[in-house]
């Protein structure tokens, strides 16, 4: 059995990815945990570029890498989390999460095993002929067919962004609201204030009856 | 040449292991996303590889938007655990029972 230059940088990520993923979750640090979740992130682009997927494979990289992760590692940074030394759960739990996961796996390689999914009964595809872009394709499909869930999807960002800042904003709020317990409070005497005030037939009769 | 089941197969324990960070890391609410992280992305490699395999790109506009939506739950999820930790000073899952759920 050969081993071909595809199949090399197959396995390669595919070890890469699950290696990184496992020391996210067993690693202590969360910094080094995040760290960990970008190569992991970086390994999942390179096997989604060996499926052409050329456009995921970069916003990938782009979108999480440069922007996601950095924001996971600006509220690790930021947050004063205890690296507390509390590992007796941890070492409690692992037996049932092996358990769940092994089972999980064991029931899984029924489905996507080889007499389902293998090479004879779903043949690798034909490589793509010259020219072809990716981005083009996706570009034609996304702003054509798909182009209202496209700027659905827009709205949910703006959404996201506008409830991230809402949620995290301290400064002083400039905005008019009502005060619902003082209005409630309030009484005849701060509202309604009665003066007496003498008309002008009032001042006429009165001058009269003094004259 | 590589089948498709290799690809489903490395989802596969890349999901696995990803549910098992949720059952060992009770401490942290920052490992919590970050195993959440790691489940979308095995689903999409799910997505790509039967996007190639069947010659279809609608599953790479699939994970197109899984994508959107994951990086949206993130930024929300951080700001309130920002907010949380303000309010309680810790996020371990243990100590946020004040809802008793």
């Amino acid at each position: 059995m050969e081993i071909n230059f595809e199949q090399i940088v197959f396995y390669g990520f595919s070890a890469l990815l699950i290696l990184s993923a496992l020391m996210v979750i067993l690693v202590k640090n969360s910094v080094k945990a995040v760290l960990f979740l970008v190569l992991s992130f970086f390994s999942t682009a390179g096997l989604w570029m060996l499926l052409q997927a050329e456009f995921l494979a970069i916003a990938l990289v782009l979108v999480y890498v440069g922007a996601v992760m950095v924001l996971f590692l600006f509220v690790v940074m930021m947050l004063d989390v205890r690296v507390a030394a509390a590992r007796h759960r941890f070492t409690r739990l692992l037996p049932l999460a092996i358990f769940i996961a092994a089972g999980f796996l064991y029931l899984l390689h029924w489905i996507i095993g080889e007499h389902h999914f293998g090479s004879d009964v779903m043949p690798p595809p034909s490589n793509v002929e010259e020219g072809y872009s990716n981005v083009r394709e996706l570009g034609k499909m996304l702003y054509t067919d798909y182009f209202l869930p496209f700027e659905l999807a827009a709205v949910i960002l703006l959404v996201a962004m506008i409830a991230a800042i809402s949620l995290t904003f301290r400064g002083k709020r400039s905005r008019k609201s009502q005060n619902i317990d003082k209005q409630v409070r309030v009484t005849k005497a701060e509202r309604l204030k009665i003066i007496s005030y003498d008309t002008p037939q009032e001042k006429d009769k009165s001058k009269e009856a003094s004259s | 040449m590589i089948q498709l089941s290799d690809y489903l197969t490395v989802a596969a324990i890349l999901f696995a292991i990803s549910v098992a960070g949720i059952i060992i890391n009770r401490k942290n609410v920052i490992t919590l996303l970050m195993c959440l992280e790691l489940m979308l992305l095995s689903v999409n490699i799910n997505f790509i590889a039967f996007s190639r395999y069947l010659n279809d790109l609608q599953g790479q506009i699939f994970v197109f938007f899984i994508l959107t939506v994951a990086a949206a739950e993130a930024a929300i999820g951080l700001a309130i655990l920002v907010a949380l930790f303000r309010n309680r000073t810790t996020i371990d899952v243990e100590e946020l029972n004040r809802l008793k759920g």
